[in-house]
């Protein structure tokens, strides 16, 4: 911004340059536009936290949470989400260094924690509509089923486009454009972190409390 | 600001990936411990605890994972962040309060009666 202001009086004085000796565009414009995304997805899960939190207790003669919930299950799969996102960042460090090999390993090992909490969800999942609590049961079901489901989706995307920056990586390098795509994907990983924190405490930690 | 691209990941050290990482633990741990050996009486005061707890950690990720401070991108995340949480706020507070009062205001139906329900 002082970079304009500098620039103004001197064009000012004679003939006024239509093209600014410097460029501002912000900086990293791909990585400012994809955390905009990344918020209009929060406002996404704070609509259906606000109507998990509305209909999280309408349980329509069913099962409660507290009958529901496996809590060690939980601490697995946030265990797993966890290791996740620092494997991740192990990545990004083996990014910096250049060194392809370590990135592409450090990114297998957090597909495959990923792959493992997308497992064990489902296997919840399975085992809950199994015992009749299915998303159909009641209103407190088909909040939860919507919500965490949408977690589970947006982890099984970001499992896919792991997948396929690990080809681009491994087939053409760690140039400047696969780093940018690495960092989108390392903020779109830490954000489904972050969500799960507000779903293993809302959903699961409290849906448990009397 | 930096001149070329790239320098977003710049943020990133080893340091504070694990001290981010040995916070969420900690701030993970306590919370489980919490609710599943009963440590706090009150269900209530439980919630606004474990509540408590999951916000500091929102605040780790941000900060040691996501690497937000008042300069990255110009400033424009963090001016992101705080209108989204604006709308965060005004969406479930409002959500929470309105059907809370509304189902205040409803006639009080048992489950016996739900199940009778056509």
């Amino acid at each position: 911004m002082s970079d304009t202001a500098a620039a103004l009086p001197a064009g000012a004085a004679g003939t006024r340059p239509f093209h600014l000796p410097v460029e501002h565009h912000t900086e990293n414009g791909t990585l400012l536009g994809f955390w905009l995304y990344l918020m209009s997805d929060c406002l996404l899960f704070a609509c259906l936290f606000a109507c998990y939190g509305v209909l999280g207790r309408s349980y329509a003669g069913g099962p409660t949470g507290a009958e529901l919930f496996d809590l060690p299950v939980v601490a697995l799969n946030t265990t797993l989400l966890l290791l996740s996102s620092i494997t991740y960042g192990f990545a990004v460090l083996e990014m910096q260094r250049d060194r392809r090999a370590a990135t592409l390993a450090w990114l297998a090992i957090t597909g495959l924690l990923g792959a493992g909490f997308v497992g064990v969800e489902l296997t919840e999942f399975a085992h809950l509509v199994h015992e009749g609590a299915g998303p159909q049961r009641s209103a407190f079901l088909s909040s939860f089923f919507t919500l965490v489901g949408t977690h589970g989706l947006h982890v099984s995307c970001g499992l896919l486009w792991l997948v396929t920056l690990m080809v681009q990586v491994a087939r053409h390098g760690l140039g400047e454009a696969n780093r940018r795509r690495l960092m989108c994907l390392s903020m779109f990983w830490h954000f489904l972190d972050v969500v799960w924190i507000g779903v293993f405490t809302f959903v699961y930690l409290m849906g448990v409390l009397p | 600001m930096s001149t070329h691209g790239g320098q977003d990941a710049g943020h990133a050290t080893l340091k504070g990936y694990l001290t981010g990482f040995g916070l969420s633990v900690v701030l993970t741990a306590i919370p489980f411990w919490i609710v599943m050996t009963h440590a706090i009486a009150g269900p209530g005061t439980t919630a606004i605890v474990v509540l408590l707890f999951a916000a500091v950690q929102i605040v780790v990720h941000m900060v040691y994972f996501l690497h937000m401070d008042a300069k990255s991108q110009g400033g424009w995340n963090l001016l992101a962040l705080i209108f989204t949480l604006v709308l965060v706020v005004i969406t479930l507070s409002g959500s929470l309060w309105v059907m809370y009062h509304l189902n205040e205001n409803m006639m009080p139906v048992s489950p016996q009666q739900m199940r009778n329900m056509p």
